[in-house]
């Protein structure tokens, strides 16, 4: 079973080093899509059939399961990214004003990645750092106590260095 | 590892200890506003004056007033610093030599009603061990209650314990623990599991990931207790991938408890096996619900499954498995420590113990507390969160996520447990508890906790899947003033055919905020539809 992909692609060795740790088993799908994703960045179709072929399973499972998770992405994620929690804590205490100046700012709505790949914007539902709401995440650095022009402030320089 | 020997690692990890300790709280909330950087400089002061006999600065879990973090406190003076910068490390270390009355750093009055009308059982340890030491665990008496559940009790004894204390489920629908315990211990078959579910979806939560980053090894402890009691070998911590923080200190902690043979095979030198593993969760706010979670962990689509059976019954790969949330695994060692009655006598008849709450929102004081059951809600937002800030009045609690409702203010006096919040309207829930105040509108919360639930159902049943949608299109066209009063009807009656034919919990609960809200502000329905009216005129 363990043979790597030839594309010789030194990322599917690391995969196939996770899917041996678990045996091969089908069970262990979730644990290999994160570590999968983790490696790549995102999941590419090729990738889906991959891991199907290496856990012996139908490839419409593993592409079921994929997409039915929120966490798992298929398409690549932009240079810098902006996750703005929509807890509830944080809804209260003006999240949306936070989105909305910040889909402005980098002119892409939420859930979508800048056509340059500069910058994506999602949404989480809740990072669970409440205490501190409204809370984003810039480039996986958490921000609390955030105002829309604070929040502007951080996603300023992400479109700079080059193409305007 | 004997008593002995777990007393010896206890008795050199105290010894290691110096006279002054600076704890850092190094969970989540406090991490993302910086603590790290000023645990390291605490470090560096520490040893450029040359006290590192006396002071260590450790990182330890949550300090709890989220709000004002970073915060640091002294031992033994209990002095609290809060929104410390790094830069004021050496002054913080300089005040432990001789105290001066202003020095720029802010301190906190840790006999301010937010900590003094704590009662923290779950939390006990939590801004006092270290979560990536065992030893400090083991110090503060930790797995002890592990050694006397394996060494001293039958597994009969150990059920009984837990129901006598009286304990019901912290994942929110308050099932009695030592019920849930007994059914799986009497399940024939060789293979059964304990899971820990410590997938916190509802937004606005936050106490398991503080639980878990705080204490890591009490909720692994709780766990083998289970599965003595239960006779599980294998156990499953399925956690939030969101919570990263928490999901390495559970690998750091399950690492160390199994080189100490605390868990693994053969615990406490005696014939008990229990091995656990880390399941990471992938986004689905479903897998919540036991049988969506079990789908989840067997690595399919997390979808749930009908009950019965139970998962007591069937659960993973068909077995019988015990399925607790984080807090109640964390409540069952001092439940053995401290006796059954202990614990009993703590809360009301019905709802025994404490409960830990994350109080955020439109509220002075946010961050995690943890009180009786029974405690008035007005106690716990005013007292201890202080109440509105900047001159507001509060409008409203929400417990419960969105299976829970909103409490009006009126009702404030409603005394926190189980069956007092389901006669308002609203349910424990895990233990998120968001204020909001005057400026809230309320037909606005309910159209956000549908959107969340339209978006989270996991489509297996119509009444979700379509019913979560037409709710959602409903409210909508409420919010923008388009609707009429038929409208309201209608959305009264989709609401409880949701309620009653909705698979799983998810459906089932979704319409709980609207029928709280129209329950409790149905002013603002009828505003928001005239409203609508007279912009048309």
């Amino acid at each position: 079973m363990p043979g790597n992909h030839p594309s010789g692609d030194k990322r599917f060795k690391l995969l196939d080093a996770a899917m041996k740790k678990h045996q091969f088993r089908a069970d262990a799908l979730l644990e290999v899509l994160h570590t999968a994703q983790e490696l790549f960045g995102f999941l590419q179709p090729d990738l889906l059939i991959y891991i199907a072929r290496q856990l012996k399973l139908p490839p419409s499972r593993v592409y079921g399961v994929a997409t039915f998770y929120h966490f798992f992405s298929f398409t690549p994620k932009g240079e810098h990214s902006c996750v703005v929690c929509l807890g509830t804590a944080c809804y209260v205490k003006g999240a949306a004003a936070l989105q909305n100046a910040v889909e402005k700012e980098l002119d892409v709505k939420a859930g979508q990645t800048r056509s340059d790949g500069k910058a994506s914007v999602s949404i989480a539902r809740c990072v669970g750092a409440c205490g501190l709401a409204p809370v984003a995440v810039f480039d996986g650095e958490v921000a609390g106590g955030l105002t829309a022009e604070a929040a502007v402030k951080r996603v300023k320089g992400w479109l700079e260095h080059g193409s305007g | 590892m004997d008593l002995a020997e777990l007393n010896e690692v206890a008795e050199s990890e105290r010894s290691r200890q110096k006279p002054m300790r600076i704890r850092c709280c190094t969970a989540a909330g406090c991490v993302s506003s910086g603590s790290l950087a000023v645990k390291q400089a605490l470090d560096r002061a520490i040893v450029e004056r040359g006290l590192n006999d006396y002071v260590q600065a450790c990182s330890v879990g949550c300090l709890r007033l989220c709000c004002a973090g970073p915060l640091v406190q002294v031992d033994p003076s209990q002095e609290l610093f809060e929104e410390v910068k790094p830069d004021q490390a050496p002054t913080i270390v300089q005040s432990l030599l001789a105290r001066s009355a202003s020095d720029g750093v802010k301190r906190g009055n840790p006999a301010m009603p937010f900590f003094a009308k704590q009662q923290p059982i779950v939390l006990e340890n939590s801004g006092i061990v270290e979560p990536e030491r065992i030893e400090s665990y083991i110090a503060a008496g930790g797995y002890r209650a592990l050694q006397q559940a394996i060494r001293e009790m039958s597994p009969a004894e150990v059920v009984d314990a837990v129901t006598k204390s009286g304990l019901r489920g912290r994942g929110g629908a308050g099932y009695p623990t030592g019920v849930k315990w007994s059914l799986v211990a009497k399940m024939p078959g060789a293979q059964k599991y304990v899971v820990c579910n410590a997938d916190e979806g509802d937004p606005g939560a936050f106490m398991d990931r503080s639980v878990l980053e705080s204490d890591p090894h009490r909720v692994l402890e709780g766990m083998a207790i289970a599965a003595y009691a239960v006779g599980a070998t294998q156990g499953f911590v399925y956690v939030r991938g969101e919570y990263p923080l928490a999901i390495h200190r559970l690998q750091v902690a399950i690492k160390q408890a199994n080189k100490l043979g605390l868990l693994g095979s053969g615990i406490f030198e005696s014939p008990v096996n229990f091995r656990i593993d880390l399941r990471i969760g992938a986004g689905a706010f479903v897998c919540g619900e036991e049988t969506a979670l079990i789908a989840s962990i067997e690595g399919k689509r997390g979808t749930p499954t009908a009950r019965p059976p139970y998962p007591a019954e069937k659960g993973l790969w068909s077995c019988p498995t015990l399925i607790n949330n984080v807090e109640t695994f964390a409540n069952i060692p001092p439940i053995l420590n401290k006796g059954a009655d202990w614990f009993a006598s703590i809360g009301t008849a019905k709802s025994k113990g404490t409960k830990v709450f994350a109080l955020a929102g439109k509220i002075r004081y946010t961050g995690l507390v943890e009180v009786p059951m029974g405690m008035p809600l007005r106690t716990i937002v005013e007292d201890l969160g202080g109440g509105a800030p900047d001159g507001g009045t509060i409008k409203a609690v929400q417990t419960g996520g969105p299976s829970g409702g909103c409490i009006p203010a009126p009702l404030l006096d409603t005394p926190v447990d189980y069956e007092s919040l389901q006669a308002v309207g609203s349910i424990m829930g895990s233990g998120g508890m968001i204020v909001m105040d005057q400026t809230t509108n309320m037909v606005e919360v309910a159209k956000y906790f549908m959107e969340f639930c339209m978006d989270e159902s996991c489509g297996k049943c119509v009444p979700c899947r379509a019913g979560t949608v037409q709710l959602h299109r409903l409210l909508t066209r409420i919010a923008a003033g388009d609707a009429s009063q038929a409208e309201i009807k209608q959305l009264e009656v989709l609401c409880d055919m949701v309620k009653h034919t909705s698979l799983c919990g998810l459906g089932q609960s979704a319409p709980n905020p609207v029928l709280s809200t129209l329950r409790y502000f149905r002013q603002e329905y009828d505003q928001s539809i005239k409203k609508g009216r007279i912009s048309l005129i």
